[in-house]
């Protein structure tokens, strides 16, 4: 009984985290400007992997892997905020000026 | 469940990197590059438990830690460009 409930709740846990990735992979696909790219790249970088890795812990249950897994987790969610941040300022440095893209804009699409 | 996933990984690294080759500017790669990175680090650790083998969570903390550290050195690498650039035109200016 106890072991259905996790299952589910673990499948629940990993579609919605595969739903998040593909939601992301599209949107920085498709937006207009680079930092809107960004947002949409961040929803692939904070919460995809923080729900993906706890459905899997709840597969794993108590054992080696599942440490290694937070490990894994913990060192994405320390790494991806600083390489947006850096990658922010940087192109913020080189001259970047955000806000300047209109929804739908055919030129900047391509 | 595990292939619904691997399936949505597999999509959405595609997805990056058609734009890591569109990409009009550099920074769009250097953002397309980093989320490919991400990526690879969920699929080696969903593909360890997709076929049984644990050992593929070594390589994901590595591979982790080498994203993390070349997208910094990159990143490094343009700030500086970037800084020279500015520099030599206000110098001849």
């Amino acid at each position: 009984m106890l072991e259905n409930l996790l299952d589910v709740f673990s499948w629940l846990l990993l579609s919605a985290g595969g739903f998040f990735v593909f939601v992301g992979g599209l949107g920085a696909l498709r937006m207009p400007d680079f930092y809107t790219r960004m947002h949409a790249a961040g929803v692939t970088d904070s919460i995809a992997p923080i729900l993906i890795i706890s459905g899997i812990i709840l597969q794993a249950g108590l054992s080696l892997a599942s440490v290694k897994l937070i490990a894994i987790l913990l060192f994405l969610l320390l790494t991806g905020p600083t390489a947006s941040n850096a990658l922010a300022s940087a192109a913020l440095l080189a001259g970047k000026e955000p806000g300047q893209a209109r929804p739908f804009d055919k030129e900047s699409l391509s | 469940m595990y292939h619904a996933v691997t399936i949505a990984l597999i999509l959405t690294m595609s997805l990056a990197l058609i734009r890591a080759v569109l990409g009009p500017s550099l920074y769009d790669r250097v953002l397309a590059v980093n989320m490919l990175g991400t990526k690879t680090v969920l699929l080696l650790s969903v593909i360890a438990f997709l076929f049984g083998r644990p050992d593929f969570l070594d390589l994901a903390l590595a591979y982790a830690l080498i994203n993390f550290i070349g997208v910094l050195a990159v990143l490094e690498f343009f700030r500086r460009r970037a800084e020279q650039a500015r520099s030599t035109d206000s110098g001849e200016s």
